[in-house]
C-alpha cells in the first residue's frame, strides 16, 4: 500500500490504491479513487490563501520577487485580430521586457494560438523564450477528439515547445472521467516533445472538490503542467483555487516523485496579486516550485504593471503606463 | 439638558468615489483658529497619493470625453448641493478660519458662485481659447484646446474653501482629474466638499482629495509620472522649489506657487482654466 502524507486541508489519510496504473484501468476505479479523495475544507482554503495574502514582502525581497515573477510570465495574446505583427511585437517585448533596462530578464514563454506559432517561433529564435502554444480547441474543447489531436499536432509541428489543452469539462462534470483521462493521455501522445500543460478551467467546476479531482485526473493522465483557468471565463484563477492545485501537485510528488508544474492564469494584474502568488506557492507547495520551470503566471497587462514597480524601485518614484508599451 | 451623545463625523479622504481611511491607519488632529479641538482628520500617506493617482487615471477617459455641455451640467449640480449644504459650510469655515458667522456666510456664497462660474466655461473655453487660424495653403486649420490629464492640486492653505474651489473648479471644467491636497491645518470643509462630490454626478476618481500633511504627500505628487500638471498654490514656501524640481523630471506642466495667498475674491480670470490645456491643431485639405 501506498500511503501519502494527509492534504492539509482534508479532514481524513488518503490511502491510494497502488500502484497507479490501477487506478486508471477503468472508469469505475478512477471514479472510486477520485471520490476518495478527501474533500476540500472551502474555508479553510480560502482562509488560509487571504491569510498568505497579508505577508508583507518590502525592499530587497520585493525586488528579487518582482524579478522571478517576470520570469515566470507566459506573456499572453488569445485574441480573434492576432496577427503576425502583433505576435512578433510581443515577442520583442518577451525578450527584453523592459529595452531600457539590461537588467530586466526575459519572461517564460509566449503564448499564442496555434496558427501564430510560426511567427512566435521566428521572432524568439535563440532568446531562450519558449512558444507555447494553447490548443484542443481552445478555450470551449467543443470538438471531437480527431479535431483536438490535429489542432496539437499542427501546433507542435509548427515549433511549439509547450502545449495548454483544455479538458472537456462537460465529460468532466458528467462523471465520464476515463473519457477525460484518455483525452489528456492521446494529447500528451501528440505532444511529442513538447510540455504539456492542462487546463481545468476551474471557474466551470464548480468547487473545490472538483478541482482536486481534476489535478490528480490529469496529473495521473501525464501532465506536465497543471493550469487554472483560459482567461476565457471569470472566475478565472483565484488564490484559494490555486491553493488547492498546488497541494494536489505536491501530494502527488510525494506519491509518485514526479514533479508537476502549476500555472495560475487570468486575472491577475497587478504586482501585489503576483507577490501573493509566490507567497502561496513557496507555503504551499515548497520552494522546488519557485522557479520558471515550475509555476508560471499566464497573464498579458501583468507584464506591464511588474515593469512599472520595478521601475519605481529603481527610481524611487511612482512610475505610469506611459513609460511601457501598450500591447 | 439632554443626556443624548452626540454622532461625531468620521473625515476621511475620498479617493475614487468612495471615502476611505488612510491606507496608513493614521489621524492627525486638526484645531480651529482660536486652538480648539475640532476633528481628527485622516493623515494621508504616499501611497493613498499613488492609489488616487490611479483612481484620477482611471477616471480620464470618460471624463475628458464627456461632452463639454454635460461637464456644465453635472459641475453646475454640484454648486446646487453646495448652496443646499450652505450653513454646515458656513459653520465649518468659521469655525476653520476664525470667521464671524455673517463673513463665513460671504465666503460660502462666494465659493458657490465661483463654482456656477467656472461650470459655465466648460463649453465656452474652446471658443475663446481655440479657434480657425488661417494658414497660406489650401487646408481648414483648427485648434482646439484638450485636457492635459491629471492634474495633482496641492490647495491653498489658507482659505479652505473659496481658495479649495478657486483651484480645483477650473481643473475640471476643462476635462482634468485631479488629486487634491487639502490644507493641511484647515481641512474640514475640504471633506465636506468631498461629501458634496459623492452625491452629486461627478464620476468618481475625477476629483481625489487627501487630508494630511503636504510635506509628506507633496513631493510624491510632484515626482509622480503619470501626473501631468501639478499646481503648488498651496505649497509651503520651503518645499516649493523641490517640488518645481520633481515635477520638471517628467515635463510636467507647473503653476508656481504664489509670493503670497492671492486674493480668492478677486475676478480670477481665465488663467487657471487655461493653464492644463494642450491645443490639438487639426490640417483639414478643403478643395481649390
Amino acid at each position: 500500500m501506498l500511503v501519502f502524507r494527509p492534504p492539509t486541508l482534508g479532514s481524513m489519510t488518503v490511502t491510494a490504491p497502488a500502484p497507479f496504473s490501477e487506478v486508471t484501468r477503468s472508469e469505475s476505479s478512477l471514479r472510486t479513487f477520485l471520490h476518495g479523495l478527501p474533500g476540500v475544507d472551502a474555508v479553510g482554503a480560502d482562509a488560509r490563501a487571504a491569510m498568505l495574502g497579508t505577508r508583507s514582502i518590502k525592499t530587497t525581497s520585493k525586488a528579487w520577487a518582482l524579478d522571478l515573477a517576470i520570469r515566470m510570465v507566459d506573456l499572453t495574446t488569445l485574441e480573434g485580430q492576432d496577427t503576425p505583427a502583433k505576435v512578433r511585437a510581443l515577442a520583442a517585448k518577451a525578450r527584453r521586457p523592459d529595452p531600457a533596462d539590461p537588467g530586466c530578464p526575459s519572461v517564460a514563454a509566449l503564448c499564442v494560438y496555434p496558427d501564430m506559432v510560426p511567427a512566435a517561433v521566428a521572432a524568439l529564435a535563440g532568446s531562450g523564450v519558449h512558444v507555447a502554444s494553447v490548443a484542443t480547441a481552445f478555450p470551449s474543447g467543443r470538438a471531437s477528439t480527431a479535431v483536438k489531436l490535429a489542432d496539437v499536432r499542427d501546433a507542435v509541428a509548427g515549433g511549439a515547445d509547450e502545449i495548454d489543452m483544455v479538458i472537456d469539462r462537460g465529460a468532466f462534470l458528467s462523471g465520464r472521467y476515463a473519457q477525460v483521462h484518455d483525452e489528456i493521455v492521446a494529447t500528451r501522445a501528440a505532444c511529442g516533445s513538447a510540455h504539456l500543460k492542462v487546463i481545468l478551467e476551474t471557474g466551470e467546476l464548480g468547487t473545490y472538490d472538483n478541482v482536486r479531482r481534476a489535478s490528480w485526473l490529469a496529473m495521473l493522465a501525464g501532465a506536465d503542467f497543471v493550469k487554472t483557468s483560459t482567461g476565457k471565463v471569470s472566475p478565472a484563477s483565484t488564490l484559494p483555487v490555486t491553493l488547492v492545485m498546488l497541494e494536489a501537485c505536491r501530494d502527488f510528488r510525494d506519491a509518485t516523485g514526479r514533479q508537476v508544474g502549476m500555472k495560475s492564469a487570468g486575472g491577475i494584474r497587478t504586482s501585489k496579486d503576483a507577490i501573493k502568488y509566490l507567497v502561496l506557492v513557496n507555503e504551499t507547495a515548497g520552494d522546488d516550485w519557485l522557479d520558471p520551470a515550475w509555476f508560471r503566471f499566464g497573464a498579458s497587462s501583468l507584464l506591464n504593471d511588474l515593469l512599472m514597480q520595478r521601475q519605481t524601485m529603481a527610481s524611487g518614484q511612482y512610475s505610469g503606463p506611459d513609460y511601457v508599451t501598450l500591447d | 439638558m439632554s443626556d443624548r451623545l452626540g454622532v461625531r463625523k468620521t473625515y476621511k479622504l475620498y479617493l475614487g468615489g468612495t471615502f476611505p481611511r488612510s491606507e496608513s491607519g493614521r489621524s492627525y488632529s486638526v484645531s480651529g483658529a482660536s486652538g480648539e479641538f475640532l476633528a481628527n482628520a485622516a493623515l494621508g500617506s504616499r501611497k493613498d497619493v499613488r492609489d488616487a493617482v490611479v483612481a484620477a487615471r482611471a477616471a480620464f477617459g470618460g471624463w475628458s470625453g464627456a461632452t463639454a455641455y454635460n461637464r456644465g451640467q453635472v459641475l453646475y449640480r454640484v454648486a446646487e448641493l453646495l448652496e443646499g449644504r450652505r450653513d454646515q459650510f458656513a459653520a465649518e469655515v468659521a469655525t476653520s478660519e476664525g470667521l464671524s458667522a455673517a463673513e463665513a456666510l460671504r465666503v460660502v456664497d462666494a465659493a458657490v458662485d465661483r463654482w456656477v462660474w467656472y461650470a459655465g466655461w466648460t463649453d465656452k473655453i474652446a471658443q475663446v481659447h481655440g479657434g480657425a487660424n488661417p494658414v497660406a495653403g489650401p487646408y481648414l486649420n483648427i485648434s482646439t484646446p484638450e485636457p492635459t490629464g491629471v492634474v495633482g492640486v496641492v490647495a491653498p492653505r489658507e482659505s479652505s474653501l473659496l481658495g479649495l474651489v478657486s483651484v480645483v473648479a477650473p481643473a475640471v471644467a476643462t476635462g482634468n482629474t485631479t488629486v487634491v491636497l487639502a490644507s493641511e491645518t484647515r481641512p474640514l470643509p475640504a471633506v465636506t466638499l468631498a461629501e458634496v462630490l459623492a452625491t452629486s454626478d461627478v464620476p468618481g476618481g475625477v476629483i481625489n482629495l487627501i487630508t494630511g500633511r503636504v510635506a509628506e504627500t507633496a513631493p510624491r505628487l510632484a515626482s509622480h509620472r503619470d501626473v501631468n500638471a501639478i499646481d503648488l498654490t498651496g505649497a509651503p514656501a520651503d518645499l516649493a522649489t523641490a517640488l518645481e524640481v520633481a515635477a520638471a523630471d517628467n515635463l510636467k506642466r507647473v503653476l508656481r506657487r504664489p509670493p503670497s495667498e492671492p486674493d480668492w475674491t478677486a475676478d480670477p480670470g481665465l488663467g487657471r482654466l487655461t493653464a492644463y490645456l494642450e491645443t490639438k491643431t487639426v490640417w483639414h485639405p478643403i478643395g481649390v
